[in-house]
């Protein structure tokens, strides 16, 4: 099976990255379920926004924690899920309190399911 | 007494003397948990590796030399006579004539004794954390329990000039745990402070990687620590030694207990949160506290000895601090500040002891172990250098002195 990089350009699907709280995680994914997404990637990482970490305490010292842990979520959609997955996203993950998190959305140029080759929407 | 009791007393009192020194050498694996959990990620494997050498360099110092040292056949009461390797165990005919005299085993004795020796070094390993070299610690470590504890063990337990004086410490704040920390203290003094410990003024948190195991070690000194003041009854096997034992068991784990929740609610006050590495600061700190006589006190001024040791651990680990001392692991105020907390608690207790005698011992064990630790200590930064270099500091003493990580699978 041979994949030719031309016909991978189909444009019609969006990449959401969305940086979460951790123990948002089971709520985003149930969320992201029920819309139907079949499927999703998750990483543990660190980071800061606004607030640029916090302060603990050790023996009796103060130190500052510059990055905070955060989970990223990552969502391959066709165009017509995006909105919808954005939108169960936020909802699950939101706390109203500061460090929610962001969600990012961009143009996914191809996919590749690798057990059968399928490109485009097919492959997510 | 007819002789087959006199067997059998002699059986269980040496077995009793075995297990409670069994118990002893595993504060060794609390040590090595503690530590390992109050450093960082990349010292591990250098504070574990320095913890099973530092036993066993311990375990064959003490019986090439050491105990004889310690034990001495004769002496002055200031230089015991030297002789080297162990002798013979008692033969049962002259256990029994004896008619009680010789109750446990010879070879029961040293080895709980050894295993005292390797407590007092683990002290100083906690200290010397993630910037000694480990070559220059292993030969202090020779050095250490091969000469400096044993001298002033004699002093004391062998019948030397404090014992004499009056001097009065029954399982060790001083001979065990305060001469660990003096130590520690005049390693940590020529060593200096951590990399970035200390800097513009400020005092800068070095948080340990591993807080359940910093936990477990704690639970696991405070397990040896019945081994540690209830085998120094040295006896069991009659009703009044008996319950000796049971007070010394019940003593140690009141004041230890005592020690957490003072240090705790210490912390809480002072730091507006519950402290929990101070809190196991807090254990040892009530430990070592009730160690030099766990037996004379009541289990409510066992209690308060405890709980006071839990609240000077937490001054002593500020103040420290504030004079630059840094000692990862709180160990030469949980060892040496309340070890000197416990000598002088002594005459609250015991009628025997005087104020007067206590801080002879007090101050006799620490300049010695101090000063002449100092002078080794100081010979090895002549001669090899103690500190490891600026960059091995940075990449962490695993890798640059054992060569290898302690999770060296690919991590978050």
């Amino acid at each position: 099976m041979i994949i030719h990089a031309s016909n991978l350009r189909s444009k019609n699907m969006k990449l959401i990255i969305a940086i979460v709280k951790p123990f948002k995680l089971d709520d985003v994914r149930n969320a992201l379920s029920d819309i139907g997404v079949l499927g999703i990637t998750v990483t543990e990482v660190k980071g800061f926004g606004r607030q640029k970490g916090h302060t603990e305490l050790y023996r009796g010292a103060e130190y500052v924690v510059d990055f905070l842990p955060k989970v990223k979520v990552e969502v391959a959609v066709s165009d017509e899920m995006a909105d919808k997955a954005v939108e169960a996203i936020t909802q699950s993950a939101n706390t109203g309190k500061i460090g929610d998190g962001k969600i990012f959305i961009m143009n996914l140029e191809s996919a590749v399911r690798i057990r059968t080759g399928e490109t485009g929407s097919e492959a997510l | 007494m007819e002789g087959q009791v006199i067997e059998l007393a002699y059986a269980l009192d040496t077995f009793y003397f075995l297990v409670m020194g069994a118990f002893v050498m595993w504060m060794a694996a609390g040590f090595s948990m503690l530590e390992a959990g109050l450093v960082r990620g990349k010292s591990t494997v250098e504070i574990l590796t320095k913890n099973i050498a530092l036993y066993s360099i311990a375990s064959i110092m003490y019986m090439v030399v050491g105990y004889n040292l310690m034990y001495p056949s004769d002496g002055t009461g200031v230089i015991p006579a030297v002789s080297f390797f162990l002798g013979g165990d008692n033969a049962a005919a002259d256990v029994i004539a004896s008619d009680g005299d010789i109750y446990y085993s010879g070879l029961s004795d040293f080895f709980f004794q050894v295993v005292f020796v390797a407590t007092a070094m683990s002290i100083i390993s906690g200290a010397v954390a993630e910037r000694m070299k480990l070559g220059s610690f292993l030969l202090f470590a020779v050095v250490m329990t091969g000469l400096i504890y044993p001298i002033q063990g004699y002093w004391k337990w062998g019948g030397g000039f404090l014992d004499a004086a009056g001097f009065s410490d029954f399982a060790g704040s001083g001979v065990v745990h305060l001469c660990g920390a003096a130590a520690a203290l005049a390693g940590v003094i020529l060593l200096g402070a951590r990399k970035g410990k200390y800097e513009n003024g400020q005092i800068n948190a070095i948080p340990g990687a591993n807080m359940p195991l910093a936990t477990l070690g704690t639970f696991i000194l405070w397990l040896g620590w019945f081994g540690f003041n209830g085998g120094s009854e040295l006896i069991v096997s009659n009703v009044a030694e008996a319950n000796a034992v049971a007070l010394i068991f019940v003593n140690t784990n009141t004041a230890a207990a005592g020690g957490v929740v003072a240090a705790l609610l210490f912390s809480k006050i002072l730091f507006g949160k519950f402290d929990l590495s101070m809190s196991l600061n807090g254990a040892i700190g009530g430990l070592v506290s009730i160690t030099a006589e766990p037996l004379a006190p009541t289990p409510e001024l066992a209690l308060l000895i405890g709980a006071i040791g839990g609240i000077i651990v937490v001054v002593s680990i500020i103040l420290l601090d504030r004079v630059k001392i840094d000692d990862p692991v709180g160990a030469i105020s949980a060892h040496g500040t309340c070890g000197i907390w416990g000598l002088v608690a002594v005459p609250l207790s015991n009628a025997d002891a005087t104020l007067g005698a206590q801080l002879y011992g007090t101050i006799t064990i620490f300049a010695w172990t101090f000063i002449a630790s100092l002078i080794f200590w100081g010979i090895l930064k002549a001669v090899m250098g103690i500190r490891i270099t600026n960059d091995a500091e940075d990449v962490g003493a695993d890798v640059t002195e054992c060569g290898i990580e302690a999770y060296p699978e690919f991590k978050k």
